[in-house]
């Protein structure tokens, strides 16, 4: 509730953002930012992407400027834009400063794990384009798409849910509270068990794993990158897994990589993921 | 310093090396000038226009904004910090090679620059906690003064543990340097395990170094600070040339030899722990730079200090050149391309001149 009053303050700020209609020639800087703009019909005006872009699937033959956290100023003025859209966690900071000292218009996309800031980054980037129209259909879609999954979730389980980064050698990296992987499961209905441990992403102990007894192991799909994957798949075989009741009912959950970024496709993650853990609880 | 002065007098020897050390530097000077203009001329965008950008600040040309975002704001600071990291890194090389008599003394190789980056992670991680009546007066001074703080303790440390009866012993540098770098690096890793994963992710920045955030007020800060320890590197010369003759020599010969080590101490965690403060960690630099001027022109230091200040310096300007283009538009860490340049280079060095290092 306190978070869609605070939404419903921002919004205004937001929505009355400069518009760039004549912007021609994009930079969009992080993965969701990316992919509302294609979902906007706006691909045609982005000229370079960062690193974590990388959907939809034209975006890839588009130069990249490189991964969003270490930006280089030269680099991204090297394309010649006239305008710059980026999630608000892109860096660093003196690239940016010396990005708008340029005199290119930068619009920056707040950056947050929720329903709310998917719906706000829709409106402030389809006006800052100059699309404000398709940006409220967008955002409005969104609402009643992540209503109608609340509503679910209410009526089915909401089982105790861990998150798995990566196994490194038998010691996990799981998800705490202020991550993408905490948010995705939120919206899916479910609990991330460490959510009240730790910020961030940590290596814990067997003994806090078997002591939280996830009922759901969550881990990123396979890449095709084939050590990762053959790391990963050795999760459930752990002791400390064996010993939950995720590992009793093998529940192993698989979902996009992209769904730990929000964007406008966390709506149809949520529900993907939603229908996967009521599938492993029963 | 009679003795000394009359060794230089032999002739063959010292002179035929003095004047190929003065005809190396003007190369070098030469090299460098080039590669200055160079770096300002030359980037991932390629359409700048260079002079009339140059000149706008001047009201000699007309340029846009962009442009002379570029030269002034962009190229101009990262090629003058390249320059002063690059100046400082082979200058505190040579003077730590000479302090320990030892070819693999490196700020990087024995801890000095991990002590100076464990100061600098744990100013931006914990410097939030300090009062606000502190962080306001100390402000953008915070993190170099606290990487020089953890240089100049670690090369502290490292002194004293290696040097025993005045005697300073190799083999207990170099592991106690191995050890202490282990020590400082877990303790920059035990705070960032407490970082943010925002505070994490920048923070990696100092394992590969980078000179791609160097911006005015970043250079005006550390600068001075390198100036310093590079400014006090020539006084040491003399002092560097009588200890190659062992201790007790450079004592008869008048030298002040405990000052001159905590000077020598002083301006390599000056230098070190300011330039770590500016762009992370970037290896190689004080190791080989000296290494090839001491095969091309022999080990005097009073021709080899300032030589290794202007090498270090084209080095630094290179490896970024290569960094910032190479996966244009994106950026390589510098760090990355000097051990890459470096490190097959410095054993194709070793293999070559195997005789005459001697190690």
């Amino acid at each position: 509730m306190i978070r869609l009053v605070l939404a419903l303050l921002v919004l205004p700020g937001l929505a009355s953002a400069q518009p760039y209609p004549d912007a021609r020639r994009i930079v969009s800087v992080g993965g969701p930012v990316t992919e509302l703009i294609f979902a906007l019909g706006a691909g045609d005006r982005v000229i370079a992407r960062d690193t974590t872009s990388q959907f939809p699937e034209a975006v890839n033959d588009l130069p990249d400027v490189g991964y969003m956290r270490q930006l280089s100023a030269e680099g991204v003025l090297s394309v010649n834009p006239d305008l710059i859209v980026t999630r608000d966690t892109a860096g660093p900071v003196e690239v940016l400063d010396q990005l708008r000292a340029a005199a290119i218009p930068l619009v920056e996309v707040h950056d947050g794990f929720s329903s709310e800031a998917v719906i706000a980054a829709m409106r402030t980037v389809g006006s800052a384009l100059g699309l404000r129209p398709e940006g409220e259909a967008l955002a409005r879609q969104a609402e009643a798409d992540f209503a109608a999954l609340a509503d679910d979730i209410a009526a089915g389980p909401q089982p105790r849910v861990m998150f798995v980064l990566s196994n490194q050698g038998g010691r996990l990296n799981v998800a705490g509270a202020g991550t993408g992987a905490d948010g995705i499961i939120a919206l899916s209905g479910g609990v991330n068990v460490m959510a009240e441990a730790f910020q961030g992403y940590k290596i814990v102990s067997d003994e806090a794993i078997i002591a939280a007894a996830p009922e759901v192991i969550v881990m990123m799909a396979p890449t095709g990158n084939a050590e990762h994957d053959s790391r990963r798949e050795g999760v459930m075989a752990l002791p400390a897994i064996t010993q939950t009741p995720a590992g009793e009912a093998n529940a192993l959950v698989h979902v996009p990589g992209a769904a730990l970024g929000f964007g406008p496709r966390t709506a149809q993650f949520a529900r993907d993921l939603n229908t996967a853990f009521t599938a492993a609880v029963q | 310093m009679v003795a000394v002065a009359q060794m230089d007098d032999q002739p063959g020897l010292t002179g035929d090396r003095r004047g190929r050390a003065a005809a190396l530097r003007f190369g070098l000077i030469a090299l460098l000038i080039l590669m200055l203009l160079l770096g300002l001329g030359w980037g991932a965008a390629g359409d700048t226009q260079v002079l009339a950008a140059l000149g706008s600040k001047f009201g000699l040309a007309e340029a846009s904004l962009r442009d002379t975002t570029i030269i002034w704001d962009i190229r101009m600071p990262r090629v003058l910090t390249a320059v002063l990291v690059g100046a400082a890194l082979a200058v505190s090389g040579a003077v730590m090679q000479g302090l320990f008599r030892n070819p693999l003394a490196d700020p990087g190789l024995v801890g000095v620059s991990a002590g100076a980056g464990f100061g600098a992670v744990a100013a931006i991680v914990l410097g939030g906690f300090l009062p606000v009546a502190v962080l306001s007066v100390v402000g953008a001074y915070l993190v170099p003064f606290a990487a020089f703080l953890g240089g100049w303790a670690s090369t502290l440390i490292l002194y004293a543990i290696a040097t025993r009866g005045g005697r300073t012993s190799v083999a207990t540098m170099l592991l106690a340097g191995i050890a202490l770098g282990a020590l400082t690096g877990a303790l920059t890793g035990f705070i960032v395990y407490r970082a943010t994963d925002d505070q994490l992710r920048d923070l990696t920045f100092w394992g590969m170094g980078s000179v791609a955030g160097a911006t005015w007020m970043k250079l005006l800060t550390a600068g001075p600070v390198i100036a310093l320890g590079l400014i006090a590197a020539p006084v040491l010369a003399r002092a560097l040339d009588a200890l190659a003759l062992g201790e007790s020599v450079a004592a008869h010969l008048g030298i002040d030899t405990q000052l001159m080590k905590r000077l020598a101490i002083l301006s390599v965690a000056l230098s070190v722990g300011a330039s770590v403060a500016i762009t992370g960690g970037i290896g190689f630099v004080g190791i080989v730079v000296p290494h090839v001027l001491r095969l091309l022109q022999g080990p005097e230091h009073r021709n080899l200090l300032p030589n290794c200040a202007i090498l270090g310096a084209i080095i630094l300007l290179a490896a970024d050149m290569i960094s910032r283009t190479v996966v244009a538009p994106a950026e390589l860490p510098i760090g990355i391309v000097t051990a890459t340049m470096g490190g097959p280079f410095f054993l194709w060095i070793l293999l070559k001149n195997r005789h005459i290092l001697d190690i």
